[in-house]
């Protein structure tokens, strides 16, 4: 017998299937856009704004809702996917990404679209505002809770770091990272050759101690385990004193087979052939279905 | 010679003044607040008062996301930081974004304490003129410094403001006006038109007493703010003197030289010099040294005046 929990989380998981197949056809409609991190982000996006963030599709302005920043934006539209699904645009807007006079720029623009709460594109730079959030609310006695998310290649940027330690140093309870820890970024360092292709990695291993060791509390989840996401999250809102880091492992490509792990659909147009695989892949019943 | 008061004490006072008006000001500094003199907002608001360590471009990413929640944040470091460790943030999360986040660049220019070309800003003007949505206001004094603040608070949107570190005359009296964008006219005259920005405008009309003992007449105008910039004085101080020469203590790349030369070769051509630093780096010295070696003094601009009225 299914549980309202059991449901609950059906729910969530069509929806985040729902949200990588628009993705999908946005970016093959478009002929350009990013694949790999919005496919590995979409559960993580999923959970957030449909059962995590305080926020109101009707209000998007709201000054007392929480603040999401899309730290590594090249996944835009993954999060504009998630942004329809929830109300925030009509669904058919999305056949507009990266086209131009359209509200959906390759790279969120908080100027054109209600809803986006930080511009971004140039990697690195997403966790500060976020601490700027997070002060803000504590500077104005608001309980709304500011998260960022990170991808693993752009913490490769120093800024990050000079933003971790500040987040540290002002108690920063009210704010929470999560890192979309896919393992591959655009090319990576080469690890190995074997039948001409090529084997890269991101070089950023164990971001728990390197968090830890910057004052940080470190959670972590499954980033394809909705379940396991929604739990790990409410964790993070109790901690106290600390900012938290939530490790995400999840696929880059996710749910994709040819996508999956292949650092080459990063950002790569699609055949229709390809296309059709995709969207017939994405079709495919999700757990507990 | 008038009074003298530093730029950076007029910062610091007109922080903690504008503070009592706008309870939503912070100020955000990068380890230099008693460089800057922000120590002084410190210590009237200490609450209100955020070190971000030596940490620049963090700075200005949390000054954007201070923005978005309502805050006016004030930034206090060095404007050869701020333009150019920064320049990727303040473009994506301040100017792009149209946030408003106050840029109060410290130690512009020439006057750094004796440290030398990689803490003198010489530059700040063309980079920060070429990013949309700024406002760019270089004072010529203490007073202009802290009218253009005034206007920098009630205004939204990204401004930079150019500061000076020492002591420089007191130009302007207390019914004078900041208008943004506007150039005021400091001095009539017929033969040559002399614009100056920031402190240079002080040069600039002890140039045009120098001019005046042989005879030349010099219209002095003060172009405070870089962008916007209004044409219109400019133009018709053209008109009536047929040579315009601009001076500051900048490049004469892209900054006012190329602001000027821009409106004018557009609107009305006339024949024009560009006076300022001539696309070098500086070194360590006393103020006055660096002053006389890189050819900013009365004398230097008046020379420059001359020799453009000879190319006729």
């Amino acid at each position: 017998m299914q549980t309202a929990v059991d449901q609950e989380l059906l729910a969530l998981r069509k929806t985040a299937r729902e949200a990588r197949r628009l993705v999908i056809q946005a970016v093959h409609h478009s002929k350009a856009g990013h694949l790999g991190g919005p496919l590995s982000a979409a559960d993580v996006l999923t959970a957030l704004y449909f059962k995590i963030l305080k926020i109101d599709p009707e209000r998007p302005h709201w000054s007392d809702r929480d603040r999401f920043i899309m730290s590594k934006g090249h996944s835009a539209i993954g999060l504009y996917a998630v942004l329809a699904l929830r109300g925030f645009l009509p669904v058919e807007e999305l056949q507009t990404f990266d086209q131009i006079n359209s509200r959906l720029q390759g790279h969120p623009d908080m100027t054109k679209l209600p809803g986006l709460d930080m511009s971004s594109g140039s990697l690195g730079q997403g966790l500060s505002p976020g601490v700027g959030m997070a002060l803000g609310a504590k500077l104005l006695g608001k309980d709304f809770h500011t998260w960022v998310m990170l991808g693993d290649g752009e913490i490769q940027e120093g800024q990050i770091w000079e933003a971790a330690l500040v987040a540290e140093r002002y108690n920063l309870d009210n704010l929470t990272a999560i890192l979309d820890y896919n393992g591959l970024q655009q090319y990576g360092w080469t690890v190995s050759v074997a039948n001409g292709k090529r084997q890269p990695r991101i070089s950023i291993e164990n971001p728990r101690q390197r968090w830890e060791a910057w004052g940080w509390n470190v959670l972590e989840m499954d980033g394809h385990d909705i379940g396991d996401i929604l739990e790990t999250c409410q964790k993070a809102l109790t901690v106290k004193n600390k900012p938290t880091l939530i490790i995400s492992r999840s696929i880059k490509g996710k749910g994709v087979s040819f996508m999956e792990n292949d650092y080459n659909w990063h950002s790569k147009v699609l055949t229709d052939a390809e296309f059709a695989q995709a969207m017939t892949e994405l079709a495919q019943p999700v757990e507990g279905e | 010679m008038p009074e003298a008061v530093a730029m950076r004490e007029a910062f610091a006072s007109t922080l903690v003044e504008l503070a009592a008006t706008y309870p939503n000001l912070v100020v955000l500094d990068g380890d230099l607040a008693n460089s800057t003199r922000a120590e002084v907002f410190e210590q009237h608001y200490p609450d209100r008062f955020l070190e971000m360590g030596i940490a620049e471009q963090n700075l200005v990413g949390v000054a954007a996301g201070l923005a978005t929640v309502g805050f006016i944040p004030w930034l206090s470091s060095f404007a050869v930081f701020l333009v150019n460790r920064d320049l990727d943030q303040l473009r994506m999360v301040v100017a792009q974004p149209n946030l408003n986040v106050k840029i109060g660049a410290g130690y512009s220019g020439l006057f750094t304490a004796r440290t030398g070309k990689t803490h003198q800003e010489v530059s700040d003007l063309s980079v920060m003129r070429a990013m949309p949505n700024v406002t760019v206001v270089a004072p010529a004094d203490a007073v202009e410094t802290r009218l253009a603040m005034q206007a920098a608070t009630a205004n939204p949107g990204p401004w930079y403001i150019r500061l000076v570190r020492d002591p420089t005359p007191v130009l302007f009296g207390s019914d004078y006006q900041f208008i943004p964008g506007e150039v005021v006219t400091l001095r009539s005259g017929t033969d040559v038109t002399i614009v100056g920005t920031g402190v240079q405008s002080v040069r600039a009309l002890g140039a045009a007493d120098l001019l005046a003992e042989s005879g030349i007449s010099a219209e002095v105008l003060h172009a405070p703010t870089l962008k916007p910039l209004r044409p219109d004085v400019l133009i018709r101080s053209a008109e009536k003197t047929g040579h315009v020469l601009t001076t500051e203590e900048h490049t004469i790349i892209g900054g006012l030289g190329g602001a000027v030369a821009e409106i004018l070769g557009e609107h009305r051509p006339t024949p024009l010099s560009r006076h300022g630093l001539m696309d070098l780096y500086l070194e360590s010295g006393s103020n006055d040294d660096l002053l006389e070696k890189y050819g900013l003094t009365p004398r230097h601009i008046a020379e420059a005046a001359r020799a453009l009225l000879r190319r006729d």
